[in-house]
């Protein structure tokens, strides 16, 4: 008895002792700030790892936001905006028919391994890029360049917009078109055109796509090489532990960054991330829950709020597209526009702007926000209106409609932040006007975005957040015609001719401010026909600690860290 | 013991091959793929269809798997549709994590398990004995998630004593050339990542060994009360041996078969991937690995993973079966 009473006693002192220290290297792990004199160590929460370092590769948010700090493009992202800047080009000219453009280059820039960036060096990315064959073809691959561009070299038979770049001097490139685009030279301020050394692309030789013939293996480049001429570089990225460090470039043509090492974690988990940086663990975080934010406020965190660039929609199916399974049952009153206007008489908006979305965000008028050239002010809105939508639906004779209501579970997204709650609200808005409402919850990826892009769907929720500024890239994504003259999203499952002609008629004028009037006229004939119904547009956020300064919020989550800067 | 050993690792064959054929049906039988999980909501139909093909999935399911078997006897497990690696890469670069993880855990629960189990025993029927049982049927009960947001608001969060996620400091240079974190600290005498390794893996690892820990008590809790009335206790009492030599040789040991099987099963259970607490703890495992890989449809992933994982249950549960005969003289295993 004695001698357990003892060993118990030990078991306590060991326990007390492990605490102890414990608590002395909690002071060793609070951030490394530099003093607030311009260095330390800025550790920023990301929900997801990246999927290489190589953004020509990419097409995800979490790869961009690494990438956007290795690399720069031609033209960039504003401060705070969507709106393209000078980057590595100073300034571009476009010919009177919209076909050339020639951008004069920065001078004195060097990629991170001391090759000289200049007109000889943006060539040889755009002809990377157009050259690609096999697996680099895969849309999973380099989605973006066929977003953009079309198709490659070796693709004749696929419509294509790139047809040459050459160098006319040291410092001028020249660009050449086969055919104009609104999406041109808007798009360059995606990080997937970014300009990479060709001497490393060569030497870790990046377009080789090994492995198996089943999924591409990244390149030595997109694993440990990526080169870029941006304010950081790479030092080593973990994958095993979704870690991603980079150093200062000290070479950089421009002001140098703020902190002397920038690490992205990934911490896929939400409340993990919040906790973590009230533990000082991180200095910062991303896809901030609104209902987080007053908390972090409280807290002193600093939660800076993006300007909305998305649009939150209900998607209706009209159940015209050949690729919608007959057995979908897809209802047929869809196709009446007095359904459609019912449904966007139904739906209180302003409820969901003001009890679920964060501070700022607005009811949406038509499916792109109002910084986009084109926005249109004319269009027809459906204020939240009960009666007209029970009007609306006697008189097409389809009171008691079912709907199949798709909403997905276990997902955030910037434009969505709680789709259950949302469903929530509009199904009893809908039932309400006297729709009958059959739910059907589905784990986002892939289910729900399978299950809704096969057609299944009656109505759905859906969003956007747009690549970059340009009107087509967020209604012509939804809108415009597939090559058999059906519309893009397979959910629309609408032909309407008419919208398909004049979204080749915008995205072909040269003309910037004609080509606004004509998307303009397009949002006003789009809100008419109402193929769904515009819900919102929500500002997501992120936040970072107290003693951080110099992030600016970019409405494009394209967040420039190299003027981060701790205050102490 | 050498036929023993060789009849079990066998066995692994046609248990592995009947697990192969299983995920590999289970798996195309999901809803969705991995083209449409790769290519999310920006997909369009023909970006699906062109990755759908280029993945290999048009083929028919016969011509996969063959493909598959084909690979699996060069040791080729394939590769991640997610990162684009091997998927041997990312199981070996992983799997120490999840070691540590484990180790950490059962620690934890043999450590308190075992003489809370013993003391409660000892005490049948006392107030110590009830409150065992009713701490460890909580223990069984309480959601891993909630545990784990709990500790790390009340030691991360609120007292700041203890780190809240992943294996080490990001802030921390450390080399490692085992993958074991707290053994590479020893290994290159860098002891601050070593220790802080130690740290790291205190939350999710009293986490994750809560229920192995409710499990052992009452294993041994309820071996310990049978022992306690065999006639070789009775006998080895009335021969005037010293309780302590009873409680230790007679009673303890006896009474650890049951634990033994016990542990083994836990051990295999926690490396096949604590899901949950190296999700919520961010800690670079497999087990989180394994959760993205299903949402990602990574077929590669998952039946790589779990054909391994397979290989580690059976071998983490042969190591239990040799540890009888250390236990308890009597059980030789042929």
């Amino acid at each position: 008895m004695h001698r357990s009473k003892k060993r118990l006693t030990g078991v306590a002192a060991v326990s007390i002792a492990a605490l102890a220290l414990s608590a002395c290297a909690e002071s060793e792990r609070s951030g490394d700030t530099g003093g607030g004199d311009g260095g330390g160590t800025f550790v920023f929460g990301a929900a997801g790892d990246p999927g290489s370092l190589d953004p020509a590769f990419a097409t995800d948010g979490e790869t961009f936001r690494v990438t956007r700090q290795m690399f720069e493009g031609l033209l960039e992202p504003g401060e705070g905006s969507a709106e393209p800047q000078p980057g590595l080009a100073e300034s571009y000219e476009a010919s009177e028919d919209g076909l050339t453009y020639t951008f004069q280059l920065k001078e004195g820039v060097k990629f991170h391994d001391g090759t000289d960036f200049n007109a000889e060096a943006v060539c040889f990315n755009f002809d990377r890029w157009y050259n690609w064959e096999g697996l680099a073809q895969s849309p999973a691959v380099s989605g973006y360049w066929q977003d953009v561009f079309g198709g490659f070299a070796s693709t004749p038979d696929v419509s294509n917009i790139f047809k040459s770049c050459s160098a006319e001097d040291e410092l001028t490139a020249v660009i050449e078109l086969t055919r104009v685009t609104g999406r041109f030279p808007a798009a360059l301020t995606l990080s997937s055109f970014a300009m990479s050394s060709p001497t490393a692309l060569e030497e870790y030789a990046a377009d080789e796509l090994g492995g198996s013939d089943e999924a591409p293996t990244l390149s030595s480049y997109a694993l440990e090489h990526p080169t870029g001429t941006g304010p950081f570089m790479l030092d080593n990225w973990d994958l095993s532990n979704g870690e991603v460090t980079l150093v200062r470039f000290d070479d950089y043509h421009g002001e140098k960054a703020g902190v002397e090492k920038l690490i992205f974690r990934t911490i896929p988990e939400g409340n993990t991330r919040k906790q973590e940086l009230e533990a000082g663990e991180i200095d910062g975080y991303d896809l901030v829950a609104p209902g987080d934010i007053a908390d972090l406020e409280d807290g002193g965190f600093n939660v800076l709020t993006r300007p909305a660039f998305n649009i939150l929609y209900l998607g209706i199916n009209q159940g015209a597209s050949a690729q919608i399974p007959p057995d979908a049952g897809i209802n047929p009153a869809l196709a009446d526009v007095r359904v459609r206007q019912a449904i966007a008489h139904a739906i209180d908006r302003e409820a969901i702007v003001n009890s679920l979305l964060p501070d700022g965000a607005q009811v949406a008028t038509q499916f792109m926000p109002d910084t986009v050239s084109g926005y249109s002010t004319d269009v027809t809105t459906y204020d939240y209106d009960p009666a007209a939508a029970q009007a609306l639906l006697e008189e097409a004779g389809a009171v008691g409609t079912t709907l199949k209501f798709y909403y997905p579970t276990e997902v955030s997204r910037p434009y969505m932040p709680d789709p259950g709650a949302i469903f929530e609200v509009i199904s009893q808005n809908l039932t309400d006007a006297g729709f009958v409402i059959e739910p059907i919850a589905l784990v986002w990826n892939p289910e729900y975005l399978d299950a809704v892009s096969s057609g299944l769907a009656d109505i759905h929720l859906l969003g956007w957040t747009g690549d970059y500024d340009d009107a087509y890239n967020f209604i012509g994504t939804f809108f415009d015609a597939k090559a058999e003259g059906e519309s893009k999203l397979d959910w629309g499952g609408f032909v309407n001719e008419d919208l398909f002609t004049q979204f080749a008629a915008a995205d072909a004028e040269p003309d910037p401010d004609v080509r606004e009037g004509l998307y303009q006229d397009l949002n006003n004939d789009i809100m008419d026909f109402l193929p769904g119904v515009p819900i919102s547009h929500s500002p997501p956020a992120l936040v970072v600690a107290e003693n951080v300064d110099g992030l600016v919020p970019s409405p494009l989550t394209a967040e420039d860290f190299s003027t981060v800067v701790f205050t102490d | 013991m050498l036929r023993f050993i060789v009849r079990r690792l066998l066995q692994l064959i046609p248990i592995l091959f009947g697990l192969s054929v299983l995920l590999f049906v289970w798996l195309r039988a999901l809803p969705g793929g991995p083209a449409r999980a790769l290519l999310g909501e920006r997909a369009t139909a023909e970006s699906i269809a062109a990755v759908t093909e280029s993945l290999g999935l048009n083929d028919s399911l016969l011509v996969q798997y063959g493909r598959f078997l084909q690979r699996l006897f060069q040791f080729n497990l394939g590769v991640s549709t997610q990162t684009g690696r091997p998927v041997t890469t990312e199981f070996f670069e992983r799997f120490p994590g999840t070691v540590e993880l484990t180790a950490a855990a059962l620690i934890f629960a043999i450590v308190v398990g075992i003489p809370l189990g013993y003391l409660a025993a000892r005490r049948h029927g006392g107030i110590l004995d009830s409150a065992s049982v009713m701490a460890s049927l909580l223990g069984v009960t309480v959601p891993v998630f909630f545990l784990a947001y709990l500790l790390r608001f009340v030691f991360a969060v609120e007292l700041g004593w203890l780190p809240g996620s992943g294996r080490q400091d990001v802030r921390i240079d450390g080399t490692h050339p085992t993958g074991f974190y707290v053994l590479d600290g020893l290994l290159t005498r860098e002891f601050d990542a070593s220790w802080d390794a130690v740290l790291h893996l205190i939350l999710p690892g009293l986490a994750l060994g809560t229920i192995p820990l409710a499990i052992i008590v009452r294993i041994t809790r309820a071996s310990v009360l049978d022992v306690v009335n065999e006639d070789f206790v009775r006998t080895a009492e009335s021969k005037g041996l010293a309780t302590s030599t009873i409680r230790r040789r007679h009673i303890l040991r006896n009474a650890m078969l049951p634990v033994a099987t016990t542990i083994g099963l836990q051990t295999g259970l926690l490396l096949s991937g604590a899901v949950l607490t190296e999700t919520v703890f961010a800690f670079g495992g497999v087990g989180s690995f394994i959760k993205d890989a299903i949402q990602q449809r990574d077929y590669a992933v998952l039946q790589g993973f779990i054909l391994l994982l397979a290989i580690v249950f059976v071998l983490v549960n042969l190591l239990v079966d040799i540890s009888y005969g250390l236990l308890d003289p009597r059980v030789r295993v042929r």
